[in-house]
């Protein structure tokens, strides 16, 4: 599916204090990126609800970007913690449903780190490109990929149940 | 009722103009999205023209929203949002989008450019017609306020804010307010006497009419906001009824039993099962130390309640817990020092003659164990030659990366007290003498002057195996020195560790309990580094002195004053308004699972036992919007951030995504 002059569309939802401040550093300092990526302002990456990264991918997107303030440093003083626990269990959720998850990625930026968003963003555009567009609900065939997803939750679930006496 | 919104998108100069094709982006909006009656362009949108231009549009067209195409909101949401107010619409019905900074700063295809700012633009009108108005709330100051922390800086702040006539609760841990200052012997770079200028200080706080001391107690629990917090404080026992007791100390003569003083002699000297700290204490209420003292240990003794004239004595006595009713908080908790035990290799309690800081401020304090005369262990024995190493634990990798700001000039200090009183010669090993302050640097000067040795080099070991035969009965510092470019060891008899500045060991503990977060090193965080050193990012919660960061005695002062001027400026005020981004429960289909409770930890969202349900408390709320996206019920709403402002800012962006999804917003 990969293709060079496919141009893929990537929702951002960036937090207020720190990433959505580094996009704003990166255009004061003029750094270049594709524009592919076009960024929701949210108060907290802990308010990133996964039924947001659902929708924007039912909706048409490629992929989603997820940014917050490095761990540590949360404005709320620890709700980014509570972000990546979600996204770790979206991962799951999202291989289940026969998207490859690396369509979807949390990065930590401070507002200081315009350069590191930019370069973030240029990574997550080319990756996108790589495995090419999304159409999810277009594209919702089997993929082998999603099968074996599923049954490995299965399998997991299974091991977890089996508690020795 | 219909929709009447109203775009606009500004060229910034060519700024925005330059790589986005801005008369194409607002023809486009006006033709194609629901609901806009006008869209305009405009080469500044912030000028007086153009936010003109905005207001003359609410009022003539009747608009219910207004989108702003320009600069990112941080520079510019307030301008548009008075524009609004000022026009009659609620400022929350305006939405700016950052065509700017996200947008024609950071691309240079034009196309390309025009296509996100539309998406953009479109996320916005659509998220715009789905806002509510909002009103920010206003609360009545309570005038009384808490310090918490004895020090210096909790002092200074206190003594502010009870000059200026407002009452002040002051919480300190230890039996007697005073800090760490009320252990040192002379402050750097006057070499004042500490207690000839700190005790004044601490009587004038005991004395004030305005000032209620709760000493030897600890700060409990805080609930509440800005304001209005409720504060509970646990009393501990000291075993002395305050009010019967006159600070005769006689108790103290007389008690039999002798105890090594770890707090504040440092280890250095001895103080009975009943003490007082030191003889300036404040208040004089004398505490009993109940695992030293034989009354609680073995069930026999009370010489103290025999003596005590005025049958103060109370065995009985219970830990009792206080509660207040407070305005704001200023936290002064102060630090611990760096235990330098933690770096055996410089021999600190394995080689007597090893001093902390700590000790050796005590050792040459007139009012310490040996009357301020510097021997060592022995306690007879003047030491010939004394090696003070520097940064121990600080600007270290391995403990703690930062410099704690004050060990140079404590060390330049010791230098001058050691040349002063004994014949000894004094070797100071350091990486950088940082003196930056007012007087600093010419203090370091008058000790080159006064023959102080410094060897620039880390310490790698303090030892005590000799390898030539002067080194024989010695301690031997080992150092590379950088300015020699060779190994270097010097025999001394005396080595003083400058430990470090530490956080309090349950800094973070404390932090939690008001709603501030602590920053890597453990430090307060305060609201931001540089404009706003003094708040938190809880309102009504400031910081002063160490508990921040690493500083000396003047900028501990001048945080504690500045924290005062702080609260008293509310105080005037009377009132504090509070933004309404806040989380709100609908209580009607709340289950009550409580997955909400503990994800907030500003402590905002309280159970309702009788209901089971659970609550928002809006003046704690700091609309983060973490429990919005946790609810599994979906029934708590994030005011200005919801979920249906939200999913369509989504539809919105997506609209060249998915024909789909287009026909969908259509429809809404």
């Amino acid at each position: 599916m990969s293709n060079e002059n496919f141009d893929p569309i990537i929702v951002g939802f960036f937090c207020n204090w720190c990433s959505y401040r580094a996009a704003d550093l990166a255009g004061s300092a003029r750094i270049k990126y594709p524009s592919n990526v076009r960024i929701i302002r949210v108060m907290c990456s802990g308010r990133v609800d996964p039924t947001f990264v659902l929708k924007a991918l039912a909706d048409g997107a490629d992929g989603v970007m997820i940014a917050g303030c490095h761990p540590g440093e949360c404005h709320y003083i620890n709700q980014n913690y509570k972000a990546m626990r979600r996204y770790e269990m979206l991962k799951h959720t999202l291989s289940a449903m026969g998207v490859e998850p690396e369509r979807v990625r949390l990065v930590w930026a401070s507002a200081a780190e315009g350069q590191q968003l930019a370069e973030a963003i240029d990574e997550l555009v080319g990756d996108v490109r790589r495995l090419g567009p999304l159409h999810w609900l277009q594209n919702w065939d089997e993929n082998g990929q999603r099968q074996k997803a599923l049954d490995d939750i299965v399998k997991e679930h299974e091991e977890a149940m089996e508690v020795s006496a | 009722m219909a929709d009447k919104i109203g775009i606009y998108v500004c060229h910034c100069g060519s700024n925005i103009a330059g790589t986005i094709d801005v008369e194409e982006v607002a023809r486009w909006a006006g033709k194609n999205i629901e609901g806009v009656v006008v869209s305009r362009d405009y080469k500044f949108m912030c000028s007086s023209l153009g936010q003109q231009m905005i207001e003359d549009d609410i009022k003539n067209e009747g608009l219910t929203g207004v989108v702003v195409g320009a600069c990112s909101p941080h520079l510019h949401e307030k301008t548009f949002r008075n524009a609004c107010k000022r026009a009659g619409l609620n400022p929350f019905l305006c939405q700016m989008t950052n065509l700017r900074e996200h947008v024609s700063w950071v691309n240079s295809d034009k196309a390309a450019g025009t296509k996100k700012a539309k998406a953009l633009i479109f996320a916005a009108a659509e998220r715009v017609k789905r806002q509510k108005p909002l009103e920010p709330m206003e609360v009545e100051v309570n005038p009384a306020t808490l310090v918490v922390g004895g020090g210096i800086a909790g002092l200074q702040a206190t003594l502010e804010l009870a000059d200026a006539g407002y009452p002040v609760y002051l919480v300190e841990r230890e039996p007697s307010i005073g800090g760490h200052m009320a252990q040192f012997d002379k402050t750097f770079p006057t070499l004042d006497c500490s207690a000839c200028i700190l005790t004044p200080k601490m009587s004038e706080v005991g004395q004030h009419e305005n000032v209620t001391l709760l000493t030897y107690s600890e700060l409990e629990e805080v609930s509440g906001s800005v304001g209005n917090f409720k504060v509970k404080i646990r009393k501990k026992a000291r075993y002395v009824d305050e009010d019967k007791c006159t600070g005769c100390g006689i108790c103290i003569e007389k008690c039999p039993r002798k105890v090594i003083d770890n707090a504040f002699e440092a280890g250095m000297g001895y103080r009975k099962a009943i003490y007082s700290p030191f003889p300036q204490a404040v208040p004089r209420i004398p505490v009993i130390d109940t695992e030293n003292c034989t009354w609680f240990t073995r069930g026999k003794c009370r010489v103290c309640s025999k003596v005590c004239p005025t049958d103060a004595v109370d065995y009985d006595q219970k830990d009792e817990t206080v509660e207040l009713n407070v305005g704001n908080i200023i936290m002064a908790t102060g630090w611990k020092l760096f235990d330098c035990k933690r770096i055996p290799q410089y021999g600190f309690g394995r080689l007597a003659n090893v001093y902390t800081s700590m000790e050796f401020e005590r050792l040459c304090n007139a009012a310490g164990p040996t009357s301020g005369k510097i021997v060592m262990r022995d306690g007879k024995t003047e030491p010939k030659s004394v090696a003070i190493v520097h940064c121990v634990g600080s600007r270290d990798v391995n403990f703690n990366p930062y410099c704690s700001a004050v060990c140079c000039m404590a060390a330049l200090k010791f230098g001058h007290l050691v040349l002063e009183k004994t014949k000894a010669e004094v070797y100071s090993f350091y990486i950088d003498i940082r003196t930056p302050m007012k007087e600093y640097e010419e203090f370091y000067q008058r000790l080159l002057g006064e023959g102080m040795h410094f060897i620039r080099g880390k310490v790698a070991e303090v030892t005590d195996a000799a390898r030539r035969p002067e080194e024989h009965g010695k301690l031997i510092v080992q150092a590379e020195d950088t300015l020699l470019g060779k190994q270097r060891r010097i025999p001394v008899d005396m080595v003083i560790l400058m430990g470090g500045l530490e956080p309090q060991a349950d800094a973070k503990e404390l932090g939690l309990k008001c709603g501030i977060s602590c920053s890597m090193a453990g430090w307060y965080t305060e609201r931001h580094p540089k404009l706003d050193p003094v708040a938190t990012m809880t309102d009504g919660v400031f910081v002063a002195g160490v508990c921040q960061g690493p500083k000396d005695i003047p900028a501990a002062v001048a945080q504690g004053a500045a924290a005062a001027a702080r609260v008293a400026g509310m105080i005037a005020k009377g009132i504090v308004t509070i933004e309404p981004i806040v989380a709100s429960i609908d209580e009607e289909n709340c289950s009550g699972c409580r997955i909400c409770n503990d994800l907030c930890p500003f402590n905002a969202i309280e159970y309702d036992e009788e209901k089971k349900v659970s609550r928002v408390i809006t003046a704690l709320c700091k609309g983060c919007g973490t429990c919005v996206a946790a609810c599994p019920a979906g029934v708590i709403t994030g005011a200005h951030f919801n979920n249906e402002q939200i999913f369509a800012e989504i539809d919105g962006i997506l609209w060249d995504a998915n024909p789909q999804a287009e026909v969908e917003i259509a429809s809404v």
